[in-house]
């Protein structure tokens, strides 16, 4: 059987799989709006948790956050199932199909067999949608691939069972219920005000003050740890930054994407220039990954790179400061 | 960025046969969406993350050929794992799979519980078990 579903791709995961499931259901917000309506910009620093030997970044809010905020503000009801027995969640999710709901469903990315091999790590936060079962096999919409693909009963049940940090625990999420007129306006204001709080939080881990704290820690690294360990901390930067689903630039490009678009919905000029100002801060990040992969492309060990380095996350950091302030008085 | 800078450097992302969709901005400044077979700069953080984690499956292996550690280190480095993750996959606390890489521990192993670490690597036991790193 296999479900009326569109698949388009998209930049990040969460964002796709929310915008194709809305429009499965007849409403038509872009990836952007998602990602604006839900504030899916944030920067999060936990120097002391350690992933994959670093210190945790995170350019993301928790799996799900974006979602889920965006369903609230515009008055979207999401129905969300875990389970403890994985047989039950396959029985669960073909009941679904049954009743023609596309699902989506957190997984592992580390069996997912159709990734490329450099790809496949302990991250469990992947979203994507089941839309049928055919020959046995579940038809998946993974929104960061260009195409459809499938996986076996036994491969589906492994990445929705994956162990480690943020297991799936079988997690199936589908709308139940779309309002018939949603108040987009509204909705814009508060995803907007979300995130500039989020940006602008007076805590050190969070925002703009925990890049601070990033980018003053480089030099120190560099001090105390040495060029290896340091370089290893920056190429966890720049994975968790510009990687498929996370993103420092990209991000900033979705959400140029979203103002740009929110603009014209609030009638607001204001916003489109700021979708501008966001689109320069994000062609920084991107100048500052390039940066970093020639730090250690080079085995550049000019003493005072890592100075440069801080120096520009510092900056970046005011402008950023700067555009949310603006933002925040724009609506 | 302009839709005519978006790079276009081949990646790891061709294995999979898959591009990627990023958000750039067309001559008008309009936002648009553009694919891309990869990028340098990411490519280069993959690979040293990659490079990092064979150095650790390669130490892993000297270590159990010198009776260091058990089997259990090397399949875990191999399988990108690390103890936490390890622990929650074979369903025991961190303090027993620390043990259990003991080789000297890893011996008395019963069989019950060396599948379950066999299980969550993918093999056999008796790959597991005869595994000497050399």
């Amino acid at each position: 059987m296999e479900l009326n579903f569109e698949h388009h791709q998209t930049a990040h995961c969460e964002n796709g799989v929310a915008s194709n499931l809305l429009l499965n259901k007849g409403l038509k917000l872009s990836e952007p709006m998602i990602f604006g309506i839900g504030s899916g910009l944030f920067f999060v620093y936990l120097p002391f948790l350690k992933v994959n030997f670093a210190p945790g970044f995170s350019y993301r809010p928790m799996p799900g956050a974006i979602f889920s905020k965006a369903a609230k503000r515009l008055g979207i009801k999401i129905k969300r199932e875990k389970f403890s027995n994985p047989k039950e969640a396959q029985l669960a999710l073909e009941r679904n199909l049954e009743k023609n709901i596309p699902t989506g469903l957190q997984v592992g990315v580390f069996n997912l067999t159709y990734f490329p091999e450099e790809y496949k790590f302990h991250f469990n936060a992947h979203n994507l949608v089941v839309y049928g079962k055919e020959n046995g096999k579940f038809l998946i919409s993974d929104p960061v691939m260009d195409y459809t693909t499938s996986l076996s009963e036994e491969e589906l049940e492994k990445v929705r069972y994956a162990k480690g940090a943020l297991p799936p625990k079988g997690h199936m999420y589908y709308p139940t219920y779309i309002p018939e007129h949603v108040n987009l306006e509204e909705a814009i204001k508060k995803g907007i005000k979300d995130t500039c709080k989020n940006m602008l939080a007076p805590v050190p881990i969070i925002g703009v003050r925990a890049m601070r704290w990033v980018a003053r820690n480089i030099p120190k690294w560099a001090e105390k740890k040495g060029t290896k360990v340091t370089n290893h901390y920056l190429g966890q930067l720049i994975r968790m930054q510009e990687e498929i689903g996370t993103g420092g630039g990209g991000f900033r490009f979705i959400y140029g994407a979203f103002l740009q678009e929110a603009a014209v919905i609030l009638k607001n000029d204001e916003l489109k220039e700021l979708s501008k100002e966001i689109t320069a801060i994000g062609d920084l990040w991107r100048d500052f990954a390039v940066d970093i992969a020639r730090v250690y492309k080079n085995r550049n060990s000019k003493s005072n790179i890592y100075n440069e380095l801080s120096k520009s996350m510092l900056h970046i950091a005011d402008l950023e400061e700067a555009f949310y302030k603006k933002l925040r008085k724009a609506i | 960025m302009k839709k005519q800078d978006l790079p276009q450097d081949e990646s790891n992302l061709k294995s999979a046969n898959m591009t990627e969709v990023l958000y750039v901005t067309d001559e008008n400044n309009n936002y648009t969406t553009a694919n891309s077979i990869g990028w340098e700069a990411k490519k280069a953080a993959l690979e040293e993350s990659l490079a990092l984690i064979n150095e650790r499956i390669e130490e892993a292996k000297q270590n159990v050929a010198n009776n260091i550690v058990s089997p259990i280190i090397y399949f875990m480095e191999l399988n990108k794992m690390d103890i936490p993750v390890l622990a929650a996959y074979v369903g025991m606390w961190q303090w027993r799979v620390k043990r259990h890489a003991k080789p000297k521990i890893f011996k008395t192993l019963s069989d019950s519980a060396l599948k379950k670490y066999a299980d969550a690597f993918g093999i056999s036991v008796d790959e597991l078990k005869n595994f000497d790193g050399k």
